[in-house]
């Protein structure tokens, strides 16, 4: 395959909302909310504090304050080993939750969210004091409202949610966008406006991280999962082009590419290709944070009496560019892909996704420094029994690499550990395939720590009961020389 | 051993999916009722 540009990945940056007061928004608690008295106090009476999510060790991670390997021997649980941490790293931010519905508000361009005015003012002073919050920004915020227009709007006609923090204090509502429209519901718009605005935060951290002027990129491509649109086009999309306008990018336009959790790594390999083909040279890949997933497994936490530990909102924005001759090359001749006929089965989806290409490439199982999978961080999902959703996508590595002959079976745990990462990523959907980990491999493929990477997701489309299938992408990234 | 029975088949995204699962149980004589597969993350 000629490559007629090589595209780059220049940069990544996340931005994490603590979240706690819309964890009984997330789907799983709303509906048990309604079904169940009692579990809204227990859900609210396990919330974490604004410092504990903060200093959480995954979450230190994820905004590249600690290395993902750092880990491997901290103890467990830990939410009650992380040492302090700082809320800014060098990949991104954790933002408490009374700056995330500031921000909620600065991104609403239908006046769908109401703060109450002391709460409002107390944002207001908050995110001016942010590096990344213009006055603009600090004008769309607004003086808010008295409280009893708050309690107008959530009287009716139209319906509207309460909006409240973790001590439970309601500051605001977000209202409906139709009285009778399911897809324009308060708690849709809150999803997407969420999403609309993490992501939008992490694009302008990613854009003055690498100095680059946004009316420069010419290209925004959406890889996030929320459907947004009315009930004549459901899911119609492009909130790519929503956040390039929060983000100033004004010269760009957008489009979202959906595919569940593998949204992120075919937005990459289509913005790898548009850049190589010379249709666009500057493109960010966004994905917005998934507020549906907020307090999805609340119960095994509850069960075992830990803090609901799923209280964080995450947004992502990745760069890729043409070769600078410094940032880490995108390679087009080795993505692989999950083809209809391969099959669903564990094997033939890691067979497609990393044997396949490797071969291709003329690679061993070893090349290959690091691997970034699923990287959910297990104290999530092990108290619900869902297990270690990382290492058991790393066995499968290892078991192929075993059936390959280039290890022996009794080295798949030393390959996991060498090869593979600790989970550390929120169960935030697309945001926890892979890419967490591309912040990391920028560093190291630059610092010569890595020479080759491989990124690989996963996508449940049976989900959406339209085929029985799975989904699953495979990009390598590798050091520039 | 499932001869004559009924079988439930819930698969993992991430582990065994519930087409293999239905299989299994239907090459040993069982009558596949329910069969689905999900995302626990």
């Amino acid at each position: 395959m000629k490559v007629l540009r090589q595209p780059v990945i220049r940069g990544a940056r996340f931005f994490l909302a603590h979240a706690p007061g819309l964890v009984c928004h997330g789907s799983k608690p709303s509906r048990d909310i309604v079904c169940e008295a009692g579990v809204e106090s227990a859900i609210r009476g396990a919330l974490r504090p604004w410092e504990p999510a903060r200093d959480y060790a995954p979450n230190q991670v994820l905004i590249g304050a600690r290395h993902p390997d750092a880990l491997w021997d901290l103890p467990r649980p830990w939410s009650e080993s992380s040492p302090p941490g700082d809320r800014r790293g060098p990949h991104g931010e954790i933002a408490p939750e009374e700056e995330l519905y500031g921000l909620l508000k600065i991104g609403d361009r239908f006046d769908l969210v109401q703060l109450e005015a002391g709460f409002a003012e107390a944002a207001r002073e908050a995110l001016a004091r942010h590096p990344l919050v213009v006055k603009r920004d600090l004008e769309a915020l607004g003086p808010g409202v008295p409280e009893a227009r708050i309690e107008e709007r959530l009287a009716g006609p139209a319906p509207a949610a309460p909006l409240q923090l973790r001590s439970g204090r309601r500051i605001g509502c977000i209202a409906a966008g139709h009285e009778t429209d399911l897809t324009l519901a308060p708690d849709v718009l809150l999803e997407n406006l969420a999403a609309k605005m993490t992501a939008a935060m992490a694009l302008r951290a990613l854009l003055a991280g690498e100095a680059i002027d946004p009316g420069s990129v010419d290209y925004v491509i959406g890889s996030g999962e929320e459907a947004v649109g009315d009930r004549y086009q459901r899911g119609g999309g492009n909130l790519a082009k929503a956040v390039a306008e929060e983000a100033g990018c004004l010269g760009a336009t957008g489009v979202d590419v959906k595919g569940f959790c593998c949204g992120p790594l075919h937005a990459l390999a289509i913005a790898g290709s548009l850049v190589a083909a010379g249709v666009f040279a500057r493109i960010a890949v966004i994905g917005g944070c998934a507020l549906a997933k907020l307090g999805m497994k609340y119960q095994g936490h509850l069960r075992h009496g830990q803090p609901v530990l799923e209280d964080m909102l995450v947004g992502v924005a990745l760069l890729v560019e043409g070769d600078d001759g410094r940032s880490p090359r995108l390679r087009l001749d080795a993505i692989g892909r999950h083809r209809v006929s391969a099959g669903s089965s564990q094997k033939a989806i890691f067979e497609s996704l990393v044997r396949d290409p490797l071969r291709a490439l003329g690679w061993g199982f070893r090349d290959v420094d690091k691997y970034a999978t699923e990287l959910h961080n297990p104290e999530l999902t092990e108290p619900s029994g869902s297990g270690d959703v990382p290492q058991l996508n790393y066995r499968m590595i290892g078991g192929l690499a075993a059936l390959a002959r280039e290890i022996v079976p009794a080295d798949i745990p030393a390959f996991t550990r060498t090869h593979g990462l600790p989970g550390f990523s929120p169960t935030q959907g697309h945001i926890a395939s892979a890419i967490p980990f591309l912040g990391h491999a920028l560093d190291g493929l630059r610092d010569g720590r890595y020479r080759r990477t491989l990124f690989l997701a996963k996508g449940s489309l049976f989900l959406g009961r339209m085929t029985q299938l799975a989904d699953g992408i495979s990009v390598v990234v590798e050091r520039n020389d | 051993m499932l001869k004559g029975k009924k079988v439930i088949a819930l698969g993992e995204r991430d582990g065994i999916q519930a087409g293999a699962i239905a299989a299994c149980a239907r090459a040993a004589g069982a009558e596949i009722v329910l069969e689905k597969t999900y995302c626990f993350v």
